[in-house]
């Protein structure tokens, strides 16, 4: 049995719908990511799961048990708030024992258990300490520290990484990973940074306007958006109009106005005739020198429009002959090779037909 | 510079009208009283043969010696007390209340709590006079009761409810308003994570909005405290002759016996008792630790 499922999960803010029809089934163990702009309902969800909040229709099932009706401080979910929301009046030892002594454990366990989380999240020699004399991080890790202490069935996380810097949220990131690994708690975890989401989630739940748009692995979701909304907020991506051609259960051809003929892999449902998009991620775009190749199918000219050098990769614009400007994302691995072309050099654009997916409209 | 031109004048006023006086005070303290009445001069005037004349711990003796004085401080301190609680426990829900409302009506609410302020203080005690007198509809209604069980009529004017009732009438916005300024600072988000981690209502309560709220319990209580202390305008006209306290007794002193020296050993025996108090619950909370997150 699934450890939570959110059967048709409604809410509405007067005319405003939050959470649109939901259904998530998460597995026991599982780090699971609710993935969406701000607004997009993922909080309001959260808060729902917490208890704060309540459906206007739809379960929420716990185990298999209905929680909707139970107050927050009866469900075994504990929360990782956004602002950490850690007691200020107490010591980093009283906040990791405040959830052990609600639920009415003895001295000598929450005394041992607290030392235990102390340990996990390498603060032993804070125990003593106020918050307000910690830093970032070390708020953070308390707040994790508490969340966990008392297992939880399921620890939410509300964009905890949130109020850190970029270089302590890698850190952080890669602490949190282990962690989860190491408690085994299921963790439901929300952000609206996608790369934090493919970074740490087994599975992702793409979310917009109250609407699941995709539940995927990371890879899956990167790899094969099932639709322009995923497509673009995960990553950057290449989106040309196209027109199904030929549909076949193995490929699609695919008319580009001004370009021509391009192949994508075949999909489910599509047929001849069909408008839609199709996408390419920028590494998966290659730029050659003009004189190497022919004409060959497949390949297209274009002109170096600008590029962006970022150390590790630059990325080139490519105005093709139909004035669509694409992007290609190119590794800078050769040593000394900083740069490959220059601002008006004429090239061609290719890449695997295997690499691109068609998007219906 | 600047700094010193704008806390100059108060810092001025203050040396002259508080810190001048007091030191006056402390030395009528060690004077003799006149005979009619102020003070003995310090020096025997010439051909005067006898009388009492330079400085002495009489008024101090006189204090130490008699025992109805530290009954009274005693008493006094009790209605303090008294008062001091049952402010914090009608002000609390109600500094709650106005914290947890929305901003617009947390403004009217906390107008309605200062508009007493607007109405001269004496007429406000004539009033509760005629509230708790014998004619009273509130005196009648209660008495008609307790009649039908065969109780003899109270009496609630002149009495020391009377004036417990005058000192939480008029103290209890000086209470309200340090709570609600402290509550409505609290972060809601706390509350939230409590409850998330197991907690009832019950503990949100004691465990989180309690301690965190206990630097505006301190102010609004030294608010009430203080000045309930040295009152003598509520228990001279809602009091019987047996519930006098400190403050009647000092002012007697000045206005009523004219004994100078000893109405200034009462007042310096109440300020030192007073900021003693002060210095225990201080210390009490550094070693409690729970100031400690608001240094």
């Amino acid at each position: 049995m699934a450890l939570l499922e959110i059967r048709d999960v409604t809410r509405r803010f007067g005319d405003f719908t939050a959470v649109n029809n939901v259904n998530i089934t998460i597995e026991k163990g599982e780090f699971f990511t609710l993935l969406g702009p701000s607004g997009c309902g993922k909080t309001t969800l959260l808060r729902m799961i917490a208890g704060f909040d309540l459906p206007d229709s739809g379960q929420i099932l716990l185990d298999g048990i209905n929680i909707v009706n139970m107050p927050p401080e009866k469900r075994p979910i504990h929360t990782v708030f956004q602002s950490y929301a850690l007691f200020p009046h107490m010591t980093v030892a009283g906040n990791i024992a405040f959830p052990l002594k609600m639920s009415g454990k003895m001295p000598d366990e929450i005394r041992s258990r607290v030392r235990e989380s102390l340990d996990n999240v390498h603060l032993s020699s804070f125990a003593n300490r106020f918050p307000h004399e910690l830093s970032g991080g070390q708020k953070q890790r308390v707040a994790f520290a508490r969340g966990l202490v008392n297992r939880p069935r399921l620890l939410l996380l509300d964009e905890p990484l949130g109020a850190l810097d970029a270089k302590l949220r890698e850190e952080m990131q890669i602490e949190l990973i282990n962690l989860q690994q190491e408690v085994g708690v299921t963790f439901v975890f929300v952000t609206h940074a996608q790369n934090e989401a493919l970074a740490l989630s087994h599975r992702i739940a793409v979310m917009n306007q109250g609407n699941i748009e995709q539940i995927d692995e990371p890879s899956k979701i990167y790899g094969f958006p099932r639709n322009r909304f995923v497509a673009n907020f995960i990553g950057k991506i290449n989106m040309m109009d196209v027109q199904v051609l030929e549909a076949t259960y193995s490929h699609l051809k695919l008319i580009v106005a001004g370009l021509g003929e391009v192949t994508a892999p075949g999909k489910e449902g599509v047929k001849a005739g069909d408008k839609g998009i199709m996408a390419i991620r920028p590494e998966q775009v290659q730029i050659l020198h003009h004189a190497e190749e022919a004409e060959v199918k497949g390949h297209f000219p274009g002109k170096v429009h600008d590029y962006l050098y970022v150390g590790n990769v630059t990325t080139y614009i490519v105005e093709l002959a139909n004035g669509i400007r694409i992007e290609a994302l190119l590794p800078n691995s050769t040593a000394g090779r900083a740069k490959f072309f220059e601002v008006g050099d004429s090239v061609v654009v290719t890449w695997q037909h295997d690499a691109s997916t068609f998007l219906n409209d | 510079m600047a700094k010193w031109l704008v806390s100059g004048p108060p810092i001025l006023f203050l040396l002259v009208f508080f810190v001048v006086p007091s030191l006056i005070m402390i030395v009528t303290s060690f004077r003799f009283p006149g005979e009619f009445g102020g003070l003995a001069p310090l020096v025997a005037p010439a051909g005067e043969v006898g009388g009492e004349y330079g400085l002495t711990l009489e008024a101090y003796q006189f204090f130490l010696s008699n025992s109805l004085y530290a009954e009274i401080f005693l008493k006094s301190f009790g209605v303090a007390a008294a008062t001091t609680l049952i402010c914090l426990i009608m002000a609390y829900p109600l500094a709650l209340l106005i914290a947890s409302s929305e901003k617009r009506f947390r403004n009217l609410m906390l107008l309605l709590v200062l508009l007493p302020f607007a109405s001269n203080f004496l007429i406000r005690i004539y009033a509760w006079m005629i509230i708790l007198g014998p004619e009273s509809v509130l005196s009648h209604f209660l008495n008609t009761i307790l009649g039908v069980f065969g109780i003899a009529p109270l009496t609630l004017l002149f009495s020391p409810f009377a004036v417990l009732v005058g000192m939480v009438y008029v103290h209890l916005p000086f209470m309200v308003l340090p709570l609600c300024t402290n509550l409505e600072k609290h972060d809601l988000a706390l509350l939230d994570a409590a409850q998330d981690l197991g907690a009832s209502s019950w503990q949100c309560f004691w465990r989180i909005t309690w301690p965190l709220s206990l630097p505006g319990v301190f102010a609004g209580s030294a608010l009430v405290f203080i000045p309930v202390l040295g009152m003598f305008a509520v228990p001279e006209m809602l009091g019987g002759t047996g519930d006098i306290l400190i403050g009647n007794l000092i002012k007697d002193q000045f206005l009523g016996t004219r004994d100078w020296p000893f109405g200034s050993t009462l007042s310096i025996m109440l300020t030192l008792a007073v900021l003693s108090i002060a210095g225990l619950a201080t210390w009490f909370a550094r070693q409690s630790g729970g100031m400690k997150y608001a240094e």
